[in-house]
C-alpha cells in the first residue's frame, strides 16, 4: 500500500482526464480477458465479426448484461438478490397468459410487467431492510414464493401465447439499418439501459451507494439513508429482471425453465467483473462486461463442441475462482 | 528471589510511529501493582506486549528471571500469564464450565467429561469464594461483574501466575466492586501477581501495592503506594512541558450568540447532561475513558437515541437522526475515521460530496454559498495527488482533512470533533489547529472532544470535564493539566447539576 | 443447599424481563447422564419449538378433521415420520455446519449425485452394496472437503462456495445423466420400504443420524469447538481452537450427511437419478428446519433435537397440505413464506455479548 507523496494535488484539468480514463475502463482486467475470448471466438469463427452474427451474440447476450447491471446495484449496496430468475420466468409466462396473442393487449402489460418487477424489488428490499432478513435468505424464499405463485396461477404449465408485436421486441431490430443491416430492438435496449446505468452510477446517488456499500456506519452518519437506498436498489433489480423477462420472452419463446439459473449467473457476470462481493467497489460496466464475458465464454466452449449442459459446472468453477481471487486482492490492498 | 515478572525496554512502534518508549515494569508474586497513565500513554500496549497479542520491537519480558518470547495469547497463557481485557473473551451461548475450559475440556474414553469439568469448575467456583451462579448458568444471562468472574476462574484453571486486568471496575457497580476486591486479595494471598490498570485513584489506594506511572510511552514512577497521595500522582501522569504552537486564542468579542445549546441530555450512560456552545469559540470536553464523552457526542448529534433531553440548534430543536443533525446545521467529526468517518476505497472527490449529496434539495439551496470540491480541498490544505485518488492511499493527517473537508461542505454551524488529530503526525496537527481555529473565527461553534491534555489547553476557550456521566465542571483556558485531570479522575462521583 | 446449586442450571440472575425459568432445586453433585441430558434440553432453544410443533399438530389435526380427513391414524402418522427421512437426516448435517457459522447450498446435488453413485454402483447385486456405501461415503467426504477447504482456504463466502460446488455438481449430472440410472437391488430396498411393526426401518436410520450428531455436538470436543466457532470466531481463535478444522470437519459431516439422504432415497426409488435432491428443496428446506429449530442463523447456538422438530413442523404442514389437496405450488409459496418468517422472528432475538464504554 502506497502512501501519498507530499505533492500538491494537481490542477483540475488533468483529473478530469483521469476521471474519464477511470469510467470508461476502470482497474477491472474483465476488459482484457473480454477482448481475448472474442478474439479467440474469432479465430475458431471467422463469421463471427460479420454484423448479422455479432449483433446475434449480442442480442443473446442482452437480457443477461441488463440483468447483471441490476444485480450490480444490489451487490454493490452489499446484498444478493437470487429471486431475479424466477421473476424472468413469472414476467414470460405472465406475458403470454395476459396478452393471450392479442397485439392490442401487449403495451398494457408490459407496463404490469415493469410495475410488477419494481413491486417484488420493493418487497426484496422491505423485508431485507426492515425486517433484517439477510437478502440471501429473503430472496430464496421470493424465489420459491414467485415459482410457486405463477404456477399456481396458471394451473401447472405456461398458458396463453405472445404477440407478434411483444416478441418483436426481443427478436427483431431496426431494418435497413447502414452497415450493419438490422439493429436489433434488444441491443438498442441493451445499450440505453446500459448507458443509463453508468450515468446513474456516476450521478450523487450511485456514488453515495458505493459508500454505503464500502463503509455502511460512515455512510449513515453522513446523512445517508442506507436502507431506503438499499430498497431501491432492489427495485431497479426487479426492474431489471422484468426488462430481460421480456426480451427473453420474445427471443427464446415461452417455457417454465425460461429464467432459471440466471440469478447465479448474474452474480457471476458481476463477480467477474471485479465486483466486490461486500459492496463498495466495482463499477456497472465493469459488471456488463462480466455478463457478455460469460455469454462469449459459453459460446466459444459450444464451439468447441463442449455441451451445453456443462456450462453450470464452468460457472460453479469462474464464481468461486472469482470471488477467490478478488477476496486474495481485497487482503493483500489493504 | 527475581520478581515474578519483569518487563524491561520494551519498545513497540506501529506503522512507523514508536507508542512504547523502552518501558520497564516488575511485579513479585503476591503484589497488586497498578499501571497508571492518561489516555494513550502506552498502558494498554504494554499489557498486550505482555499477553502475547503483540510482539516487542525490542526488550525483554522475563518470569521468573526466565526470558520468554510470546507470537500468540496461547503462549503466554500456558507460560502462566492471563488477561482479562474491558471486552471479554467469552462464548455468550456457552456455559460456564465450556467457557472455562474451552479448546481444554477434559476426556474421558475420547468424549467430553462433562462431570469432571464441571467439577473443577464447581471447585474454582468455590476457592474465588463465588456463590451466586454455577458452572451450568450461560454466560449470556450473568452480569457483567459475574462474567469477570467467569474470567477470572479461566485464568485460574489455566494455573495463571500473573493476572492483568485491564480496567477491571469500569463497568461494575459500587458493590460489586468491593465483591472483586475480596476475590482480588484472595488471589493475592495465593500467591499471584497481578497488574492493575485503572483511572480511578480511589480504588488503587484502596487495593493495591505500589503504583507505576506511563506517561507518553515513557516510565516516569514506581511507587509503593504509601509513598503517594492523589495529588502527586495526578502530577506525575501529566505534569509536562506545554510546547508546540497553538493558534491564539478567540477573544472575548468573537464570541457571539449561543448556537448549540443541549438541556438535560440523559441516555443509559450520560445524566442530565446541559451544555451551550456559541459562535466563535471552541470548547474542549476532556475526561477520562468511560467518562462518556464520545456518547455525548453522538448523542447531540443524533447518532444515538436519548431518554430525555433535548438539543437546539440556532434556536431549532434537533431531530433523532444524523440526518436530522446535518440539515439542523451539525457536523461530526468521529473519533475513528477509518471506521465511521470514511469510504476507504471511494476516491477523495466522493468523500467530500457524501454528505452533501446526502442532503435534501431543498436544505442544499438553502447553503449560502457553492463551493467547489477544489476549493474544499485547497481549505483544509490537502496534500493528494489527486482527487481521484483513494482516500485508504492518504496519510493519517490527510484522511482526516477529507473528513473535515466533507464537513464543511456542508457549512455547518456546530461542528463536533472527536479526538480530532489522533492518529495524525505533527506537521498536520498543527494544519488542522489552525482550521479549526478559522473555522471558530467565521462564526462555527465547535466542540472538540480531546484526551490529548496539551490540545485541549492549548487550543480550547474553555474545558468542560466529564466524569462517570455527567459534567464534573468547566474549566477556563489554560488550565493546569492537573485541574484538568483532577476533575476527571476525583473519587466522588459528581452531584447532580455539578457544571 | 446453597443458592448456587438451585440455580446450577438455566438463568442466575433475573434479566431485563426476559422469560428465565427457574428450575427445580437440584441435588447436590448430580452426575447421571440423564440429568445432563436434561440440563441440554433446558438450556437449549430447541424446547419451544416442540411446544410450536405441539401446537402445529393440533392445528392441522382441527383442519384436516374438518375437511373430513383423518388425521390421528397409524398409518398417517407412520407417513409422516417416513417423509421426515429424508429431510431430517439432511437437516441435522446441516445443523453442524449452521451452528459452525457456514452453511451448505450444495446438499440437493449432492444428495442426487449420491443416489446416482450408489444406483450405478450395485447395478442390482447385492454384492456390491457395501461398495456402493463406501463410494458415496468418500464422495461426501471430498465434497466436503472441497466446501470447507474453498472456504476457510480460499476465503470464499460459504454462500457463494457451496452454490459454486453445487453447480459444479450439477453440470455434470445434466451432461451425463438424461434420466434415472443404475438399479437398487432388492435387499437394499428394504431400507426404504421395510417395517419393524409398524415403524419404517428408514426411521431408526433417521434416529441413529440423528444420535450420533447429538453425541457429536453434546460430547465430542469436536462439538464443543463447533459451538465456539460459531459463537465467535475470534475469541475461538485466541483461545487457540483451530477454527479451520473445525469448519472443514463440519461440512465433512453435513456432506455426509447429504449422501447418506441420497443413499437413502435411492432405496426408495429402486434408481439414482439427477433430480431428486433438486425436486425435494432439500437445500432450503434444510436451512429452514434448521432455522425453525432454533438455530442462529450466525451460528454457535442451537441443536440437532430443535432442528428435528423443525422437519417435523413441516411434515405436518406437508401433509396438510396433501390432505386438503392444496395445489403442490401453493406448498412452494408457503415454503418460501415460512422460510423467510422464521429467519424474521428468530433475528429480532439477537443478544450481543456486553460491550465497555468509550
Amino acid at each position: 500500500m502506497s502512501t501519498a507523496t507530499a505533492d500538491r494535488f494537481e490542477a483540475p484539468a488533468s483529473s478530469r482526464a483521469e476521471r474519464l480514463r477511470k469510467a470508461l475502463i476502470g482497474t477491472a482486467p474483465i476488459f482484457l480477458v473480454l477482448i481475448v475470448l472474442l478474439v479467440w471466438i474469432t479465430i475458431v469463427n471467422p463469421n463471427f465479426v460479420e454484423p448479422p452474427v455479432f449483433l446475434a451474440f449480442l442480442k443473446r447476450a442482452a437480457p443477461l448484461v441488463i440483468l447483471a447491471a441490476g444485480q450490480y446495484f444490489v451487490i454493490v449496496s452489499g446484498e444478493f438478490d437470487l429471486s431475479v430468475g424466477s421473476l424472468v420466468t413469472v414476467v414470460v409466462v405472465v406475458a403470454a397468459r395476459l396478452i393471450d396473442g392479442d397485439s392490442g393487449n401487449t403495451w398494457p402489460v408490459i407496463a404490469l410487467l415493469l410495475a410488477m418487477g419494481a413491486a417484488v424489488g420493493l418487497v426484496n428490499g422491505l423485508i431485507t431492510t426492515r425486517l433484517r432478513v439477510p437478502s440471501f435468505i429473503t430472496t430464496l424464499g421470493m424465489l420459491l414464493i414467485l415459482s410457486g405463485a405463477v404456477f399456481l396461477w396458471t394451473g401447472g404449465a405456461p398458458r396463453g401465447a405472445l404477440a407478434d408485436n411483444f416478441r418483436e421486441i426481443g427478436r427483431l431490430g431496426i431494418e435497413d439499418f447502414p452497415v450493419l443491416e438490422q439493429l436489433p430492438y434488444s441491443v438498442m435496449i441493451m445499450l440505453v439501459l446500459g448507458a443509463g446505468a453508468i450515468v446513474l452510477m456516476r450521478a450523487g446517488w450511485g456514488r453515495r451507494l458505493l459508500a454505503l456499500g464500502d463503509n455502511e456506519q460512515a455512510a449513515r452518519l453522513s446523512g445517508v439513508r442506507v436502507e431506503n437506498m438499499r430498497t431501491v436498489a432492489f427495485i431497479l433489480s426487479g426492474l431489471s429482471a422484468a426488462v430481460a423477462g421480456i426480451l427473453l420472452g420474445g427471443f427464446a419463446g415461452v417455457s417454465a425453465q425460461v429464467g432459471q439459473g440466471m440469478e447465479f449467473e448474474a452474480i457471476t457476470a458481476v463477480v467477474l467483473g471485479g465486483v466486490a462481493l461486500g459492496g463498495g467497489r466495482g463499477t456497472v460496466l465493469a459488471a456488463m462486461a462480466g455478463a457478455l464475458t460469460l455469454e462469449a465464454l459459453f459460446t466459444l466452449l459450444n464451439l468447441q463442441g463442449v455441451s451445453g449442459a456443462l456450462e453450470d459446472t464452468v460457472q460453479g468453477i469462474i464464481i468461486i475462482a472469482a470471488v477467490a481471487f478478488a477476496s486474495y486482492r481485497l487482503r493483500g490492498a489493504r | 528471589m527475581a520478581p515474578l515478572l519483569e518487563m524491561r525496554e520494551i519498545r513497540k512502534s506501529f506503522l512507523g510511529v514508536e507508542v512504547l518508549h523502552g518501558v520497564g515494569l516488575d511485579c513479585n508474586a503476591g503484589e497488586i501493582h497498578a499501571v497508571v497513565g492518561e489516555n494513550g500513554a502506552g498502558k494498554s500496549t504494554l499489557m498486550k506486549v505482555l499477553a502475547g497479542v503483540h510482539a516487542p520491537d525490542s526488550g525483554e519480558v522475563l518470569i521468573e528471571g526466565r526470558p520468554v518470547h510470546f507470537s500468540h495469547p496461547v503462549q503466554a497463557q500456558a507460560a502462566g500469564v492471563a488477561i482479562i481485557f474491558q471486552e471479554f473473551n467469552l462464548l455468550p451461548d456457552r456455559t460456564v464450565a465450556e467457557n472455562v475450559f474451552v479448546n481444554r475440556e477434559p476426556t474421558r474414553r475420547g468424549l467430553v467429561d462433562i462431570r469432571a469439568m464441571e467439577r473443577r469448575t464447581e471447585e474454582l467456583l468455590e476457592e474465588v469464594g463465588e456463590v451466586t451462579f454455577g458452572p451450568r448458568t450461560l454466560v449470556r444471562n450473568l452480569s457483567t461483574a459475574q462474567q469477570q468472574v467467569v474470567e477470572i476462574v479461566k485464568a485460574l484453571s489455566l494455573d495463571a501466575r500473573i493476572l492483568v486486568l485491564d480496567e477491571p471496575t469500569a463497568a461494575l457497580a459500587e458493590h460489586e466492586v468491593e465483591v472483586l476486591f475480596t476475590l482480588l486479595r484472595r488471589l493475592r494471598e495465593r500467591g499471584l501477581g497481578m497488574l492493575y490498570i485503572s483511572h480511578r485513584l480511589r480504588e488503587i489506594f484502596s487495593i493495591c501495592d505500589r503504583i507505576t506511572v506511563l506517561k507518553d510511552g515513557e516510565h516516569v514512577a514506581t511507587l509503593p503506594v504509601g509513598e503517594v497521595d492523589t495529588g502527586k500522582l495526578i502530577s506525575l501522569m501529566v505534569g509536562r512541558e506545554l510546547d508546540g504552537y497553538f493558534p491564539p486564542r478567540g477573544t472575548p468579542e468573537e464570541v457571539g450568540d449561543v448556537r448549540m445549546k443541549a438541556t438535560g441530555v440523559t441516555t443509559a450512560l450520560l445524566h442530565d447532561i446541559s451544555l451551550e456552545v456559541r459562535a466563535g469559540e471552541i470548547v474542549g470536553l476532556a475526561g477520562l475513558q468511560g467518562s462518556g464523552r464520545t456518547e455525548l457526542a453522538r448523542a447531540l448529534f443524533g447518532a444515538d437515541p436519548k431518554l430525555s433531553g433535548t438539543v437546539e440548534v440556532d434556536g431549532k430543536r434537533v431531530g433523532r437522526s444524523p440526518r436530522a443533525g446535518i440539515n439542523a446545521g451539525m457536523g461530526f467529526i468521529t473519533e475513528d475515521r477509518k471506521l465511521e468517518g470514511l469510504a476507504l476505497a471511494q476516491p477523495i472527490r466522493d468523500n467530500t460530496l457524501l454528505a452533501l449529496r446526502s442532503l435534501g434539495g431543498k436544505q442544499r439551496r438553502r447553503l449560502p454559498n457553492t463551493v467547489s470540491v477544489q476549493e474544499l480541498a485547497r481549505s483544509v490544505e490537502l496534500r493528494a495527488r489527486s482527487l481521484e485518488q483513494e482516500a485508504r492511499f492518504l496519510s493519517g493527517g490527510n484522511q482526516q482533512k477529507v473528513v473535515l473537508a466533507k464537513w464543511l461542505a456542508v457549512q455547518p454551524g456546530v461542528l463536533i470533533f472527536d479526538e480530532p488529530t489522533r492518529g495524525v503526525d505533527v506537521g498536520a496537527k498543527a494544519g488542522i489547529h489552525d482550521l479549526m481555529r478559522g473555522l471558530a473565527r467565521e462564526g462555527v461553534a465547535i466542540l472538540m472532544i480531546s484526551s490529548e491534555m496539551p490540545e485541549l489547553i492549548g487550543l480550547a476557550d474553555r474545558i468542560l470535564v466529564m466524569r462517570g456521566g455527567r459534567l464534573a465542571g468547566e474549566l477556563p483556558a489554560g488550565a493546569a493539566e492537573t485541574e484538568i485531570m483532577a476533575l476527571a479522575a476525583a473519587d466522588e462521583p459528581v452531584e447532580a447539576g455539578a457544571a | 443447599m446453597s443458592v448456587r446449586e438451585s440455580q446450577a442450571e438455566g438463568t442466575a440472575v433475573p434479566q431485563n424481563g426476559s422469560a428465565t425459568k427457574t428450575p427445580p432445586p437440584a441435588p447436590r453433585r448430580r452426575t447421571s447422564a440423564w440429568a445432563n441430558t436434561r440440563t441440554a434440553l433446558s438450556n437449549s432453544p430447541a424446547t419451544p419449538v416442540y411446544g410450536a410443533l405441539l401446537g402445529v399438530f393440533v392445528l392441522a389435526w382441527i383442519i384436516v378433521t374438518i375437511d373430513g380427513g383423518t388425521f390421528v391414524t397409524v398409518d398417517n402418522i407412520v407417513g409422516m415420520l417416513q417423509r421426515s427421512v429424508a429431510l431430517g437426516i439432511v437437516s441435522a448435517g446441516q445443523t453442524v455446519v449452521i451452528l459452525a457459522g457456514s452453511l451448505d447450498l450444495s446438499v440437493s446435488y449432492v444428495i442426487s449425485l449420491s443416489s446416482l453413485l450408489a444406483a450405478e454402483t450395485m447395478e442390482g447385486q447385492t454384492s456390491n452394496m457395501i461398495p456402493a456405501i463406501l463410494a458415496v461415503l468418500a464422495l461426501g467426504v471430498i465434497v466436503g472437503l472441497g466446501n470447507g477447504l474453498i472456504i476457510t482456504k480460499l476465503r470464499v463466502n460459504a454462500f457463494i462456495a457451496t452454490l459454486g460446488t453445487g453447480l459444479i455438481i450439477k453440470g455434470y449430472m445434466d451432461d451425463r445423466y438424461n434420466g434415472p440410472a443404475g438399479s437398487i437391488p432388492d435387499t437394499f430396498e428394504d431400507l426404504g420400504y421395510r417395517r419393524f411393526g409398524v415403524i419404517p426401518l428408514s426411521v431408526f436410520l433417521l434416529l441413529l443420524v440423528v444420535v450420533v450428531i447429538y453425541l457429536l455436538l453434546r460430547y465430542t470436543r469436536f462439538g464443543f469447538r463447533l459451538y465456539a466457532v460459531g459463537g465467535d470466531e475470534e475469541v475461538s481463535r485466541l483461545s487457540g481452537v483451530r477454527t479451520h478444522r473445525t469448519i472443514i470437519a463440519a461440512h465433512v459431516v453435513c456432506s455426509i450427511c447429504a449422501v447418506l439422504t441420497g443413499l437413502f432415497l435411492a432405496s426408495r426409488l429402486g434408481s439414482g437419478t439427477p433430480t431428486v435432491g433438486q425436486e425435494g428443496g432439500y437445500d432450503l428446506e434444510s436451512i429452514a428446519a434448521v432455522v425453525l429449530g432454533g438455530t442462529a442463523l450466525a451460528g454457535g447456538r442451537g441443536g440437532v433435537l430443535g432442528t428435528i422438530g423443525g422437519v417435523f413442523i413441516l411434515a405436518v404442514l406437508d401433509n396438510t397440505f396433501n390432505q386438503l389437496e392444496v395445489n403442490a405450488f401453493l406448498k412452494d409459496v408457503v415454503r418460501g413464506f415460512i422460510i423467510i418468517a422464521a429467519v424474521a422472528v428468530y433475528a429480532r432475538r439477537t443478544g450481543t455479548g456486553r460491550r465497555a464504554t468509550a
